[in-house]
């Protein structure tokens, strides 16, 4: 049953091309920020990154060791759950595929951990396979603190609460667990197509 | 699934416009009448939609401005010029129009009337709205932990809820602190200019009070006070934030 509401027109954007941007959301040139408390203060150099969890040893990388590793570059869409797309933005990292390489383990769940206490929880399915990256550019320039700087996750096919901000590590886990949003009500897995923005949805 | 409880399933239910009040000239609440509101959180928001007649959507996030013990869910919003739903929402909705609500939606920007830690509110513009929802919990529920609201405005013209906090600051332990930071000079006896290190050492809580801290405005205001707070020893821990209005810069 749809109904109208009077006298809405809406602003259509012509610009956007629809088959780009999931349902409920719309398209902004800005990159509006968003987080649940302070800024960390994160320096590159005292960055590390670890893998830890079911079924592996933990696996550390450093800032130095994470750069070692081969970027490459990605443009890509991105969405978030409070209904803003932003399109083709480009970033610059490390795909997960290339770090995950060299943990043995079958678990099939991860929680991202981040600097600040943030958690957000992803099947290990779609941090593989081409799927995510450790980024630390945004258009060409550093990563600033404000969007997760030194280095955030990227997982743009999940609404963007899934692209933990200050990520610092993975904890592995042969159970899923909700993270920090989905504990309050956000949908455990978020695909931005089907609009899985909340629990049940 | 089949034989899944649909347990905290957030459907769309049609919400009839039952009051308007024009805060500011570009700010106005909205007063809803909803069949079927499970009540909310002080601090939560909603998500609205607004359906066209040919079936496009849009659909915005607003927080709730009434307490949960407040019989009508009201919202409170302000016209971005650019905006797609806010100029509907502010000039064209009228009494006893309907529009899609659904929520309510999160909890953490919440603050709970069982709480016992001091809380301070800092809001920069329309940031304010959730801190209503706050006060007037605070005050429905016969709280008495000191509640101090930082509120920043431009000018006198933009306050919004200035009567309400006239007769809520002082009671209960709510202490409202308004600072304007374009008002003429002489024309406006209370603080003015803004919320920066000094103002924040000068009236807001002390750290060592460990007071439970809300803030909310235009992402540059909160990043700015966000990062003074714990400058000035806040645990980063009890510093919530929330960003509002509009999508920021590119």
């Amino acid at each position: 049953m749809m109904a109208f509401t009077r006298n809405f027109h809406g602003k259509r954007r012509a610009e956007a091309d629809p088959a780009r941007v999931p349902p409920g959301q719309y398209v902004t040139p800005g990159f509006p920020v968003l987080s649940a408390g302070p800024t960390p203060k994160v320096v590159a150099g005292d960055w590390t990154f670890t893998v830890r969890g079911a079924a592996t040893s933990p696996v550390t990388w450093t800032w130095e060791a994470m750069r070692a590793l081969p970027a490459e570059s990605i443009t890509v869409d991105i969405h978030c759950v409070t209904k803003w797309s932003k399109l083709d933005t480009s970033w610059t990292g490390v795909s997960l595929d290339i770090l995950l390489d060299s943990v043995e383990t079958r678990a099939g769940y991860a929680v991202a951990f981040s600097e600040g206490g943030y958690t957000t929880n992803l099947p290990m399915a779609d941090l593989t396979g081409g799927k995510a990256w450790l980024v630390h550019e945004f258009g060409g320039a550093p990563l600033e603190p404000e969007h997760g700087g030194p280095v955030r996750l990227l997982v743009p096919h999940l609404y963007f609460w899934k692209s933990a901000k200050w990520v610092r590590g993975l904890e592995l886990r042969e159970q899923n667990e909700p993270g920090f949003w989905e504990r309050y009500g956000y949908h455990d897995y978020g695909d931005p197509w089907r609009e899985q923005r909340y629990a049940g949805d | 699934m089949a034989g899944t409880a649909l347990r905290g399933r957030l459907t769309w239910q049609q919400a009839t416009v039952t009051g308007l009040v024009a805060e500011t000239s570009n700010t106005r609440s909205i007063v809803f009448d909803l069949p079927d509101w499970p009540g909310h959180r002080a601090g939560q928001h909603v998500d609205v939609r607004l359906t066209a007649e040919d079936g496009y959507q849009a659909e915005r996030s607003y927080s709730i401005a009434s307490a949960p013990e407040d019989p009508h869910v009201v919202l409170t919003v302000e016209r971005l010029d650019d905006g797609e739903v806010s100029p509907y929402l502010v000039d064209e909705l009228r009494i006893g129009d309907e529009v899609e609500l659904r929520g309510p939606v999160g909890g953490h920007f919440v603050w709970e009337s069982t709480c016992d830690s001091p809380v301070l509110l800092v809001a920069g513009g329309s940031g304010v709205v959730p801190f209503r929802s706050m006060l007037r919990h605070h005050a429905a529920a016969g709280s008495t932990v000191p509640m101090r609201l930082l509120y920043s405005a431009r000018s006198r013209e933009t306050l919004i809820y200035a009567d309400e906090f006239t007769r809520l600051g002082g009671r209960g332990g709510i202490d409202i602190r308004v600072t304007l930071t374009r008002e003429n000079p002489g024309t406006w006896p209370g603080e003015r200019g803004r919320i920066d290190r000094d103002f924040l050492t000068r009236t807001g809580l002390p750290p060592a009070e460990e007071p439970l801290v809300y803030v909310c405005g235009p992402t540059a205001f909160v990043e700015t006070v966000a990062n003074t707070l714990v400058d000035l020893g806040h645990g980063p821990g009890r510093i919530r934030t929330e960003r509002f209005g509009g999508t920021g810069t590119p």
